[in-house]
């Protein structure tokens, strides 16, 4: 059992702020979760978050017989008006991430500060205007829009449970000019999901995300289901929105290259874990965590020719089951650099020692007992 | 072997001369609906000799999936209608066989690698019983036999310890594991055509590089032919002899894979290739395609792209363009290349 302990603690990197004082009044917290934040600032801070879901074993007489692991201490922070991207294989845990920032499921352990208010123990009010600020775009725009409600009471339904944002009378001009910003006609507000296309829905999904003027927005795979052409239009929309209304993204997927492309900062998980975390430059064009290095060099490149001129790294395997995850470094399993320090000691997310006070793009927090440096995107 | 085999036998080993192993002719699929006839595949043309990977490539609803499962025989009829075209193998009309003919070719001369190997498994059956059903059906072997057979594919397909996993049921595995199932009940009688649709859509990019060299490795080794059916352009430019475009159930596009992605001869590939952020580059906006696939009840007149075409004129609106030879310097003609564009030369210089 890997619990958080003072060498996850030391992974965070800066510690984050609580002022108790203020915190111990509801009204004090919603003030400071109202209080605007400058730009480049920290808004969510996130420390040494846990996630365990139990596996028990029995009907009537439960007993844990284990856990899945899903997130096992991460921290990252996310600046205002900066898009996060994280990235990682299916069972990473990055949904669930996901999950624990909207406090959908109650982390195990750990922090989620937002402006400086612990939302894993809010409650009531506060937790309320939290979520106000906080929104999500899911994956499916198929399965996330309700079939029976007209889009015009989907793209509304956050004023119902906000009242204060826009006033009954308002909100149906108010739902107009949402499907105006996010590229649809006012006059389909009477429509039902079925009547659009998939990447009308999830226009749709992006509209009733940005209803309550949310800080931060979490896309958790918002274009994974959307065709080629059609998922230009929604990453150029959704990087117009960020500039237009002075949102932070995070934005979670498993396309590299999308991640890339949008991403100030990138962060890749495996198994639970935050591997490698750092500028989108450092991450794609100087990796030093081999995961990221595999990663990146599986993609597959649209240019034959600029194909031959990478090298390619294959792992072996399937990613372990975070049930049962292998000790110390949770990647040793399929990586060629394994060695015995590798199984006993948890590589720390911190810059390797060889980078550290260096001014190269190298220097960044990586989490490999062996970090070292290697071009494979052959980025020119 | 089957009796087709005898009857035309075709050379093994490679070569540009050889007979073609498949050769689709003018075939047109169409779907009665509620709403009218949906028309899938309107007029589509491509040939695989033996060791070629042809990549046809598209949208959800360019026809792509449509084409392979009436290459297959695999289309529920009715709804669906075949009003014509051919589909040649070894140069016999598929279309013109009967149900029983066409199960001999189904297995043992062409199989198919399907998108979701967990849905395409059976959940209650093992997938050693699943692999050997092929050996007791098609082969007559003994349940015995069968079960030696299918460890023998797991083998091949790189399955680690086969011997002991032979009994496991599908949901034992992992999706890069169930997939090379997949891909081990297809190679199990030896087909001379493999037609993967999305074989590694629902895989992890690292699982994803595993399965595609597994299957160009067994592909070289056994020297069959094999469509792979994407809409991913990145794993097409890895393995693809050539490619095949598809836009609204026409093939808009043809060319050696090289040059399709250096020069693109039609606006909806290049807008395609502009569309996708690249992992070497940290790009600007992202160049968008304007609108929407059609709706194939009501494929636009004249060339079905000019709604959302940057180039289209008024010719485009009236005359559907033909698949047309491309020819390069002094009328030369460009091998394998075409474009169903009426701008294709002001397309292929940019």
């Amino acid at each position: 059992m890997a619990e958080p302990t003072a060498r996850d603690a030391a992974e965070t990197p800066n510690t984050a702020p609580v002022d108790k004082a203020e915190a111990s009044t509801e009204e004090a917290a919603i003030a400071a979760i109202e209080a605007p934040v400058e730009r480049g600032e920290p808004i969510l801070q996130v420390r040494n978050l846990v996630k365990h879901f139990p596996l028990t074993l029995g009907i009537v007489i439960k007993r844990q017989i284990g856990a899945v692991k899903a997130v096992d201490g991460i921290s990252f922070d996310l600046y205002q008006g900066e898009t996060l991207g994280i990235v990682g294989e299916s069972g990473c845990g990055k949904s669930t991430v996901a999950k624990l920032l909207m406090n959908l499921e109650r982390a195990t352990a750990g922090e989620v500060f937002y402006k400086g208010q612990d939302i894993t123990k809010l409650s009531g009010r506060a937790l309320k205007a939290v979520r106000r600020n906080i929104q999500m775009v899911f994956q499916d725009p198929y399965t996330s829009l309700n079939p029976r409600m007209t889009v015009g009471d989907i793209v509304g339904e956050p004023f119902e449970i906000h009242p204060e944002v826009a006033p009954k009378s308002d909100r149906r001009r108010k739902v107009q000019e949402l499907l105006e910003v996010v590229g649809l006609n006012p006059e389909h507000i009477n429509r039902y999901p079925h009547q659009f296309s998939g990447g009308q829905r999830q226009r749709i999904g992006i509209a009733r995300g940005l209803a309550l003027n949310p800080e931060i927005i979490i896309c958790d795979e918002p274009v994974s289901a959307l065709d080629v052409s059609v998922q230009a239009q929604v990453i150029n929309l959704m990087e117009r929105l960020q500039d237009e209304f002075n949102l932070s993204y995070i934005f979670i997927a498993h396309d590299l290259s999308i991640v890339r492309h949008i991403s100030d900062r990138v962060g890749v998980m495996y198994l639970g874990k935050m591997a490698e975390i750092g500028t989108d430059e450092q991450i794609y064009e100087h990796p030093t965590h081999p995961y990221t290095q595999a990663l990146l060099s599986a993609v597959p490149v649209p240019d034959p020719e600029a194909r031959e001129h990478r090298e390619r790294i294959i792992l072996t395997g399937d990613v372990p089951s975070p049930a049962n995850p292998p000790s110390g470094c949770r990647f040793r399993t399929r990586c060629w650099k394994a060695e015995d320090k590798c199984a006993e000691e948890v590589p720390l997310l911190a810059i390797p020692e060889r980078f550290k006070g260096s001014d190269s793009p190298a220097a960044h927090e990586s989490a490999c007992h062996f970090a070292e440096e290697k071009d494979v995107v052959g980025a020119a | 072997m089957t009796i087709i085999e005898d009857a035309v036998p075709a050379p093994r080993g490679a070569g540009e001369d050889q007979t073609p192993l498949l050769e689709v002719r003018n075939l047109h699929v169409e779907f009665h609906t509620r709403e009218g006839v949906a028309k899938a595949v309107n007029g589509v043309n491509y040939t695989v000799r033996p060791g070629e990977t042809l990549a046809v490539l598209g949208e959800s609803g360019s026809g792509k999936s449509v084409t392979a499962q009436a290459i297959m025989g695999i289309l529920d009829m009715p709804p669906a209608r075949i009003p014509q075209g051919e589909i040649l193998f070894r140069g016999q009309d598929m279309l013109k066989m009967s149900g029983e003919e066409r199960r001999k070719l189904r297995g043992a001369e062409i199989a198919m690698i399907f998108q979701d190997a967990l849905s395409s498994l059976n959940p209650v059956l093992t997938v050693g019983y699943q692999l050997g059903e092929m050996f007791r059906v098609h082969r007559g072997m003994s349940r015995k036999q069968a079960k030696a057979k299918a460890i023998e594919l797991m083998d091949r397909v790189k399955i680690p310890a086969a011997a002991a996993r032979v009994n496991d049921y599908p949901h034992q595995f992992s999706g890069g594991m169930r997939q090379r199932i997949m891909i081990a009940m297809a190679l199990a009688l030896e087909p001379d055509l493999i037609i993967a649709d999305e074989p590694t859509t629902a895989l992890d990019v690292t699982v994803q590089a595993q399965v595609m060299d597994l299957l160009a490795e067994l592909k070289n080794e056994f020297n069959m032919g094999l469509i792979l059916i994407t809409h991913d352009l990145g794993v097409v430019a890895d393995v693809a002899d050539k490619i095949a475009v598809m836009y609204a159930g026409r093939i808009v596009e043809t060319a050696p894979v090289r040059e399709l992605y250096k020069s693109p001869a039609h606006p909806y590939t290049r807008g395609l290739l502009d569309s996708i952020p690249r992992l070497d580059q940290k790009g600007q906006e992202l160049y968008a395609i304007k609108g929407l696939p059609p709706n194939l009840l009501r494929i636009p007149d004249g060339c079905a792209f000019n709604p959302r075409c940057p180039k289209a004129q008024d010719v485009c609106r009236t005359d559907t363009p033909k698949l047309a030879q491309l020819t390069g310097d002094e009328g030369r003609e460009l091998v394998g290349r075409g474009s169903a564009c009426h701008f294709w030369k002001e397309t292929l210089n940019g």
